[in-house]
């Protein structure tokens, strides 16, 4: 259904006083997946690692460097996404949505909740006013704020973090997209409301059929809503397979030093050290060798002269970009 | 939709409702605004100038006779010596050339009122565009703006005016549009810009562009609104510089209006009169306390507005 | 005799709507060399608790009942003069946005040694070489002593904050949040050497976190805190292992986990109450899903089981 091919996003770094040679942050660098209609895939990794900007290259918030984005709405034409503009750039607004992170940022504060919610109706030209309420008001039925005409007219600072997350949500849904980015949605929740809208998202999913890319920093949220996981490190995705099978079988050094860090709810279990150096390396101009070379505990001369890896099978559908694997 | 909703009735009407919060907003800012004591006393000193400036034509047609009592022509037939001091049929005096203080300082009032207030309108109403635009779309356009900015605010206002003023002859409506489009291009433009970076770097900013959104809508709906509550601030400062400036230019002789406050101090000074305060003290004292109380009333109101834009400045 | 005894603590916002309950009540106690970790939502007073133990309060707060004892000798009744000589000598503390509490035009380690050198009268040579030792205990390059804030990642910098914190020695730090706003592999560098470190000196430590599993891996001790109360509390196997109290439990089951089987996460109904109007009873009580009748009227009873109690009417795991 969307299918990223050798997607590229470069961002100048302005500090050639002189005019001299421009440095780039590679914020993504040449990936490439596909994704099937209806499945949810997940993009992990640390801060800096280029997940944030993939998801927003999906939706074209804003543009890729290089390479294609095929998205296929269903019916079976396929476009790039990667170069539309004007009109159809805008209808592609109504197929692909997205969720932000920050539920007190993300809504405009001197909007009501049916202002918010009618926003791409209205901009998109849909309906006719009474139609709209009807609309949002199914909407938030939908996303479990009921009854609608008890939250029509509120504003956000009348809700709680939870109740705004939900607004957030019908507001991407009402226009029935059926590729949404959720970036990060659940992190600034606590507990107790989170899963409420991981399984509100997860149920919305299947009962309309939504194909979501999940970013999270958090892989146990990971494991919860994603049936694929892509794991991202510097402008890279160093390995990508079955949700279960990825965590429960890590084969990239990075995937395994990430999932030794989590820490685990059950005073009872000890964790293995992490056994990776250093901190993040920049992403600004980042030499053609392997991005994780600097902290692999298992890097060698090997690596160090070639070229990043490509990403390879590693046997049941698991793939990882690593030589020594 | 997988989920089937029957048609909702609200209970009363979308516009019922809409009236209804912003009924409530403006309570509530109205309350906050009442516990700023410095905005009521500017308010009051407001409404003061306000009365007089509306009384002013009624009592040109009710009680004062024209040909005593019009600022321009008028002359105090009744007084024997002119400038002469306050009596009962002129409470403030007249001025040298026999003209009453009171029904000036009430006539002038209205102009000052309407010159402040299209100057503050054309500021706000360029800043805030000056400042969205630049903000929003940022690049070349951010650049040729805020260099204009520069320039704007480079420029000695006062000087450019004195000079515009021998070139073509400034009146209060002039006046208003140089200072608005001054202050618009320049100082307040270049601060709602700085407001405005922060708004256009919101996520719900980066969500109305996923609507759909247009840059347009995206300024006019979501950028603007989160802006006028600064520009509205700026816009008392604004009334209080255009008050100020038109004395000042009066005072110099160098606008061509029929009367203002800055001109009966001119009036007062080319007749000689101005050093000796002590003893025609109605000739400056009416005057230049109007001047002064004007100025701070609109300072003193958006210092207490303030208080209502900046939360944080809010005791808990 | 216990290093810190915290009894009755009551501390109250006072706001427009009223008074805000955020530490209400609250008792527990620290050993020394323990690690107590505090466990709950965001408002759901954890935070209160250590401005209000360290006397770092907001202008709006007031601290009307209960007495912290730090080696016998009660905090609350001290001046601002007579707390300052507690503060970071005894207790110190490492708090969230502390990493961005450094001065960005000046070097990292001549910030430390200043505030060494102003507290000890000692020398600039004996603070630098402190510092150093100081920077090798949290596992920071001495080096980057020479360093301005931006050229360190916020790892570096919430290190070199709890180095500034170790450095008179205190017998108990209060860590709120430290790693919240950073990345997981750097989180469990730094919660292995504040774990060391605390070991090493000996020092006792409280340790804020919304995080379960955070504070599963650092505690040996657990308070469980909602709506301004301490709901249960206990060694740390003890609270995971067999939790009295229904929102313990329903913390442990919503938590998801990358290990072990993948369970079915639990939805808790509602949201945490307002605590300027917080619900009579046990403030529990609308989101449990065991509430009876006396829960809604009455302060629920404290249920004791040898050291691990917890405040309920239909205590759990019996």
């Amino acid at each position: 259904m969307v299918s990223a091919q050798a997607l590229t996003k470069l961002f100048p770094v302005s500090d050639s006083w002189f005019g001299g040679q421009k440095s780039f942050v590679h914020a993504v660098d040449d990936i490439s997946f596909d994704l099937m209609g209806g499945e949810s895939l997940g993009l992990v990794g640390e801060s800096g690692c280029g997940k944030t900007t993939t998801g927003k290259l999906l939706v074209r918030l804003i543009e890729p460097t290089a390479g294609h984005i095929q998205f296929d709405d269903g019916t079976g034409n396929s476009e790039d996404i990667a170069i539309l503009k004007g009109a159809s750039l805008k209808a592609f607004r109504k197929k692909a949505q997205m969720v932000f992170q920050d539920p007190y940022e993300s809504l405009n504060p001197r909007q009501t909740v049916f202002d918010a919610v009618s926003e791409p109706l209205r901009v998109q030209n849909i309906g006719g006013p009474a139609d709209r309420i009807d609309k949002v008001s199914e909407m938030l039925v939908l996303v479990g704020l009921s009854p609608p005409s008890t939250f029509l007219f509120r504003y956000p600072h009348e809700l709680s973090g939870g109740q705004r997350q939900r607004v957030v949500i019908a507001r991407a849904l009402v226009v029935e997209p059926t590729f949404v980015v959720a970036d990060e949605p659940t992190s600034m929740l606590d507990v107790s409301v989170r899963t409420g809208i991981m399984r509100l998202m997860d149920d919305l999913g299947d009962r309309l059929g939504i194909t979501y890319v999940y970013i999270t920093h958090d892989l146990a949220v990971a494991r919860y809503m994603c049936d694929r996981i892509a794991v991202m490190y510097l402008g890279k995705i160093v390995e990508v397979g079955e949700t279960e099978k990825l965590l429960s079988n890590p084969q990239h050094p990075y995937t395994k030093a990430l999932l030794s860090a989590v820490p685990v709810p059950d005073p009872a279990s000890t964790r293995d050290p992490v056994n990776i150096k250093g901190g993040v390396t920049t992403p600004v101009d980042p030499p053609p060798r392997c991005r994780f070379f600097d902290r692999c505990p298992i890097a060698d001369n090997f690596c160090r002269d070639n070229v990043h890896p490509p990403l390879e099978d590693k046997g049941a559908g698991q793939f990882a970009a690593c030589y020594k694997v | 939709m997988a989920v089937q909703s029957p048609h909702t009735e609200l209970p009363e009407a979308i516009w019922r409702v809409r009236l209804r919060l912003a009924s409530r907003s403006l309570r509530e800012n109205w309350s906050l605004f009442m516990s700023a004591r410095i905005g009521m006393v500017g308010l009051a000193i407001i409404v003061f100038y306000a009365v007089l400036a509306l009384a002013h034509p009624v009592m040109l047609k009710t009680v004062w006779s024209p040909h005593v009592y019009d600022p321009v022509i008028g002359y105090a037939m009744d007084e024997t010596r002119q400038p002469a001091p306050p009596s009962l049929s002129h409470p403030l005096g007249t001025d040298p050339l026999g003209r009453d203080i009171l029904s000036q300082l009430m006539f002038s009032a209205r102009s000052e009122f309407l010159l402040g207030l299209l100057a503050a309108v054309v500021t706000v109403t360029i800043g805030t565009t000056v400042g969205a635009v630049s903000a929003y779309f940022g690049g070349v356009v951010d650049t040729i703006l805020m260099r204009l900015a520069d320039i704007m605010i480079m420029m000695p206002a006062i000087s450019v005016l004195v000079v515009l003023s021998a070139l073509i002859g400034v009146e209060h409506f002039e006046l208003a549009l140089i200072i608005g489009i001054l202050s618009g291009f320049g100082g307040t433009g270049v601060l709602v810009k700085s407001q405005a970076l922060s708004v256009v770097n919101k996520p719900y900013i980066e969500a109305a562009r996923i609507a759909g959104g247009s840059p347009f809508h995206i300024i006019l709906v979501h950028v603007v609104p989160n802006l006028l509550p600064l520009s509205f601030l700026y816009m008392m400062f604004t009334v209080t510089s255009a008050i100020f400036s038109e004395a000042v230019l009066s005072f110099l002789g160098l606008l061509d209006v029929r009367m203002s406050w800055g001109l009966m101090i001119h009036t007062t000074e080319s007749a000689g009169y101005l050093l000796q305060v002590g003893e025609y003290w109605w000739l400056i004292f009416p005057a230049s306390l109007s001047i002064t109380l004007l100025c701070s009333s609109f300072y003193l109101v958006g210092r207490a507005l303030d208080e209502v834009v900046n939360p944080r400045l809010r005791r808990r | 005799m216990p290093l810190l005894t915290v009894d009755n603590l009551t501390m109250h916002y006072m706001t427009r709507e009223g008074p805000v309950r955020a530490v209400d009540g609250v008792s527990f106690s620290v050993e020394h060399g323990q690690s107590l970790g505090l466990v709950g939502e965001s408002g759901c007073g954890k935070s209160s608790i250590a401005t209000s133990l360290l006397k770092l309060l907001p202008d709006n707060a007031s601290l009307l009942a209960g007495s912290v004892l730090l080696d016998g000798v009660d905090l609350l009744p001290l001046s601002e003069r007579e707390m300052r000589e507690y503060r970071w000598d005894r207790i110190s503390m490492v708090f969230q946005a502390a990493m961005n509490s450094l001065d960005p035009v000046y070097r990292v380690g001549d910030q430390i040694v200043e505030a060494l050198e102003a507290h000890y009268e000692r020398t600039r040579q004996e603070s630098h070489d402190r510092v150093q030792e100081l920077y090798e205990l949290v596992g920071l390059n001495p080096e980057f002593m020479d360093r301005y804030p931006h050229e360190y990642s916020g790892g570096m910098k919430q290190r070199a904050i709890i180095a500034m914190a170790l450095a008179c020695e205190p017998d108990l730090i209060i860590a709120d949040e430290p790693t919240t706003a950073l990345d997981v592999i750097v989180q469990d560098r730094i919660l292995r050497e504040m774990k060391e470190v605390q070991r090493k000196l000996d020092m006792s430590m409280i340790y804020i976190s919304h995080d379960m599993a955070v504070i599963a891996e650092v505690s040996d001790v657990v308070g469980v805190m909602y709506a301004g109360k301490i709901v249960e509390f206990g060694p740390t196997s003890e609270v995971f292992d067999r939790p009295i109290h229904p929102y313990t439990q329903a913390l442990m089951s919503a938590f998801p986990s990358v290990v072990g089987e993948k369970k079915e996460l639990v939805t808790l109904p509602g949201e945490p109450p307002n605590l300027a109007v917080p619900p009579a009873g046990c403030r529990f009580h609308p989101r449990c899903p065991f509430a009876t009748g006396e829960c809604m009227t009455s302060e629920p009873p404290i249920v004791n089981r040898g050291g691990h109690w917890a405040v309920c009417w239909n205590p759990r795991n019996e």
